[in-house]
């Protein structure tokens, strides 16, 4: 297909020897950067999918800030402020990633606070009690890693890094998640019940998060082909599974999937058929935070609008008295 | 409001090696990009020296160039050790 050239955006022809060399330097891995040439829809599709990534870092922030206030201990609240800080540093790293393609930073915000820009769909699921703090440091973040840690190999050098980066710190994350499932597992009754309520509340919706099944992913063959992607939907998320399962049954608690039992043939776990009709409606916009999360970033970047505008005006009186 | 100006970040691991790259942000000013810089880039003790600089003052080759930019290195092989054959008495230099 490569031969016959593909259109760029402004509906021209991008020369097909430029585009063999382009994917046979993908093929020897070796990594694209910034300013080399690279076809359109390879930079759309990088585009859509880290600014995506980064959004969903920002609006990650939301579910769990909400219990900065409400931890059970000062030594929770501390923890739980330092992987909040994380997501918004793990958002800026990718954001400046992505703007090494040529977009700004207002556009992305925009896209956002517009609702033009797509997030992660966990991100549009209530936190209802402290349990959750826990299912989603275990289990959101345990996702967020299977998917991030290929996507250190990813052709695009920014992209790339920014993952690294990234999967260094993730994994304190999901530990101090499972330490709280940990603790509340072995704890009263009552405690023990409201982990495996945050259990099964997160559990499928953290299965879509690794997005369409195979045969439904209209994204997944082109981007194999140009390797930011190295597995595809469905092996990411067995292998999640796979890890997931015997993490649960360690602490007693059940996942909520009737269906799902290891296949002695395969050597993985059988699962049971996921909701896609509740993913697309979340993905629409209608999942049970959409517009509560939406709202709160709008609100925030409004209350923040003050802060940005004394940054610059002191700017420029500092540069008035440097010239003067 | 006009976006803030985009600035490059170089950290300095620990002393002994150089700083290196990592990463970009916005700031009005190179103070408060430092200490931007700072808050983004080393929280678990990535550094111990930061350098940030207005992303627009960098000059850097073109890419596209890049065989004709360095090729001037490449057909130059006497300037690498392998070139000169030593006697097998004299082992290693």
């Amino acid at each position: 297909m490569y031969s016959q050239g593909l259109t760029d955006a402004k509906g021209q022809q991008e020369p097909a020897e430029l585009l063999a060399a382009f994917q046979a330097k993908i093929d020897r891995e070796e990594k694209i950067e910034p300013r080399d040439w690279m076809p359109d829809a390879y930079r759309k599709t990088l585009i859509r999918q880290m600014s995506q990534h980064a959004h969903s870092e920002i609006v990650g922030q939301l579910p769990e800030g909400n219990w900065i206030t409400r931890a059970p201990t000062l030594n929770r609240k501390m923890i739980l402020l330092a992987k909040v800080q994380d997501e918004a540093g793990h958002g800026l790293y990718i954001y400046s990633a992505t703007e090494t393609l040529g977009v700004t930073r207002d556009q992305l915000t925009d896209e956002l606070l517009s609702g033009k820009a797509k997030y992660s769909s966990i991100f549009n699921y209530p936190t209802p009690s402290w349990a959750d703090m826990g299912a989603i440091g275990w289990l959101v973040d345990g996702a967020a890693i299977m998917n991030q840690v290929p996507l250190c190999r990813a052709s695009y050098g920014p992209y790339a890094r920014s993952m690294v980066r990234i999967c260094k710190e993730e994994s304190f994350h999901q530990r101090q998640g499972y330490e709280i499932m940990t603790v509340l597992a072995r704890g009263s009754k009552a405690q023990k019940d409201m982990a495996q309520r945050a259990l099964n509340r997160t559990w499928w919706p953290a299965l879509m998060m690794f997005g369409p099944s195979d045969k439904d992913s209209t994204h997944s063959a082109q981007s194999m082909k140009w390797k930011i992607k190295r597995f595809s939907n469905d092996e990411l998320r067995q292998k999640f599974i796979d890890a997931t399962v015997p993490q649960a049954e360690h602490l007693g608690l059940t996942i909520p999937d009737p269906e799902l039992k290891l296949n002695p043939e395969t050597g993985h776990y059988d699962h049971g058929p996921i909701d896609w009709d509740e993913f697309i409606q979340v993905l629409k916009g209608n999942g049970p935070c959409n517009k509560e999360r939406l709202q709160a970033r709008i609100d925030a970047h409004d209350k923040g609008a003050w802060v940005r505008e004394a940054a610059n005006v002191y700017q420029q009186k500092q540069q008035k008295r440097e010239v003067a | 409001m006009a976006e803030m100006k985009l600035y490059e970040v170089f950290i300095r691991a620990k002393s002994g090696l150089n700083h290196r790259h990592v990463g970009s942000l916005h700031a009005s000013d190179a103070q408060m990009a430092l200490l931007n810089a700072r808050d983004v880039y080393t929280r678990r003790k990535e550094g111990v020296s930061i350098w940030v600089i207005e992303a627009e003052k960098i000059t850097a080759s073109n890419p596209e160039q890049e065989h004709e930019w360095f090729d001037p290195a490449e057909d130059k092989v006497y300037r690498y050790p392998t070139f000169y054959p030593l006697d097998k008495e004299v082992e290693n230099m």
